[in-house]
């Protein structure tokens, strides 16, 4: 049964340093509210598994949370680059960072994998592509169909050690409902040992919704409210995406003093949240 | 009326898309050029994006693959791992339509990184995304790209989605499944493999562009059909249509 416990709590409780995260939420339900947890509680050596790695881990790269990167489309949607993600891998700064990349397919279904329980899954895809030679990717490998002889792709399972989504809310047992677009974040939670997931509220009860995915509390190991906790992405049905934050972060990240005064002004100078 | 050269390659790459087709789209002038032809001729346009979105019908730009309005037009909203398993992956979709940064003659599609080499590149890009898979299962693929030195090169960087490979059965002899880039659109004008060697060749120009420009600005020995297409100028109701969906994507950006 998830534990319902304040989001400061949960990190401390779930994230150690050196650990694999995934932090999903495919441009809905970013967990950004977490990452900046993460970031005030220094974690470090962390590996960061995302799709897209978004603002939150141009955010997590800049702070010197991570060790390594696994993921398939790093840059800020619609604007441009991730200017953190970029130094790290240009010129290391603020630490060395070692990427391990993938396509969406490959991603998604590494998380399918790992979710089933199964070392691999397989695919048709990165034939003829950089990244299937790649000598940083041994997650990468060609495998023959033992029905037909064809040759197909076989990705390795993700298993990290904690997944931190965020959903729009939870009843009081710790059941979580999430809908709109989403995303591979119920794949990411059954692939992972721990898990975190923010919401918009806790409910007394869980009125169905169209085409929503609900995950038992009994997968999730904690539960913590976090309300607007996904700003500047956004909730369906609780607000709205901040199109302008993202337009505005190409100049805070373009630069490491902006970057840094950022990060002292709106994530470590700022509480945690409600209890 | 007077219209850009980023407007004429957003009209061409619209009129490319046929009414009642289905369409992967990428961000960006792809989109654009998507949601200018389901606003235009092609009102029955199927848009699925890799958020997991099948049939959205946007009433103005999306900033984003994942725009909350995708979703809520959208006929299905299906999980990550869905879209691209059950849905791209069969070969269910007759166009992809991609954007690049950098493209070579046999159209393959570089959006990882440039210059240095992997491991210390010059330039870091964003990576692969859908592109792979979508360039591999779609039926076929378009791509819609601003033409000049850096992004029209003798040989990609790195390999992020494969077009044609090093020429004529690379495609088979990889697997790859959907029939590969039909056509580049770009700011000059578009190009189409060469049937036998499937090279791109330049087989139309927009009004006024000539094909000492075109050669001008690609960094192989680009061949140019021997009669090129002069291609129509933008309609005034195209111009209208794509000027109604960027103004509506400039205010949402204010």
């Amino acid at each position: 049964m998830a534990e319902i416990v304040s989001l400061a709590e949960a990190v401390e409780r779930a994230i150690r340093d050196g650990d694999a995260v995934a932090m999903e939420g495919f441009t809905h339900l970013i967990p950004f509210a977490a990452g900046h947890e993460v970031i005030r509680q220094r974690r470090r050596d962390l590996t960061l598994i995302r799709m897209t790695p978004d603002l939150i881990y141009d955010q997590l790269i800049g702070a010197g949370c991570t060790r390594k990167l696994i993921f398939s489309w790093g840059g800020n949607p619609g604007v441009g680059s991730l200017h953190r993600f970029r130094d790290a891998v240009e010129n290391a700064w603020p630490v060395p960072l070692e990427i391990e990349e993938h396509s969406h397919a490959g991603m998604a279904n590494r998380y399918v994998a790992g979710a089933s329980g199964l070392p691999f899954a397989v695919l048709r895809g990165y034939n003829g592509t950089g990244l299937e030679t790649l000598n940083r990717a041994p997650t990468i490998r060609p495998i023959t169909c033992p029905f037909t002889g064809e040759t197909l792709t076989a990705v390795a399972a993700l298993r990290p050690d904690v997944a931190v989504i965020h959903a729009q809310r939870a009843d009081r047992t710790g059941n979580v409902q999430l809908w709109g677009i989403t995303g591979v974040q119920r794949e990411a939670v059954l692939a992972s040992a721990r898990s975190v997931v923010t919401v918009e509220e806790i409910v007394d009860d869980l009125d169905p919704r169209p085409g929503a995915v609900v995950l038992p509390g009994w997968t999730v190991t904690f539960v913590a409210p976090a309300p607007g906790g996904a700003h500047p992405s956004y909730a369906l049905g609780y607000s709205a995406r901040d199109n302008d934050y993202y337009v505005a972060w190409d100049a805070i990240a373009r630069d490491r003093d902006t970057f840094t005064r950022w990060l002292s002004d709106q994530v470590y100078a700022v509480p945690a949240g409600p209890p | 009326m007077t219209y850009t050269a980023d407007e004429m390659m957003t009209v061409a790459a619209a009129r490319a898309l046929r009414d009642g087709m289905t369409c992967f789209v990428g961000i960006g002038l792809p989109s654009s050029a998507a949601n200018l032809a389901r606003a235009t001729h092609a009102p029955s346009l199927v848009l699925i994006y890799e958020s997991g979105t099948i049939g959205a019908k946007p009433g103005r730009l999306p900033l984003s693959i994942g725009d909350g309005m995708l979703a809520e037009t959208a006929d299905a909203v299906v999980s990550v791992p869905e879209i691209f398993n059950y849905w791209l992956q069969p070969g269910r979709i007759d166009v992809g339509f991609l954007g690049a940064a950098q493209i070579d003659k046999f159209g393959n599609i570089n959006t990882t990184v440039i210059g240095g080499d992997y491991g210390n590149p010059k330039v870091r890009l964003p990576g692969a995304g859908g592109a792979p898979e979508i360039t591999a299962s779609c039926r076929e693929v378009i791509v819609v790209v601003r033409q000049n030195h850096r992004s029209f090169v003798e040989r990609v960087d790195f390999v992020t989605s494969v077009g044609y490979g090093a020429g004529r059965g690379d495609r088979e002899r990889l697997g790859l499944t959907g029939a590969g880039p039909k056509k580049i659109i770009t700011d000059l004008g578009v190009l189409e493999p060469d049937p036998e060697t499937l090279e791109f060749t330049m087989t139309g120009l927009y009004p006024g562009v000539s094909a000492s420009a075109a050669t001008e600005r690609t960094g192989w020995d680009l061949a140019i059909a021997a009669d090129p297409e002069i291609i129509a100028a933008p309609t005034p109701a195209e111009l209208d249509a794509l000027r109604r969906f960027q103004g509506s994507h400039a205010r949402s950006h204010q």
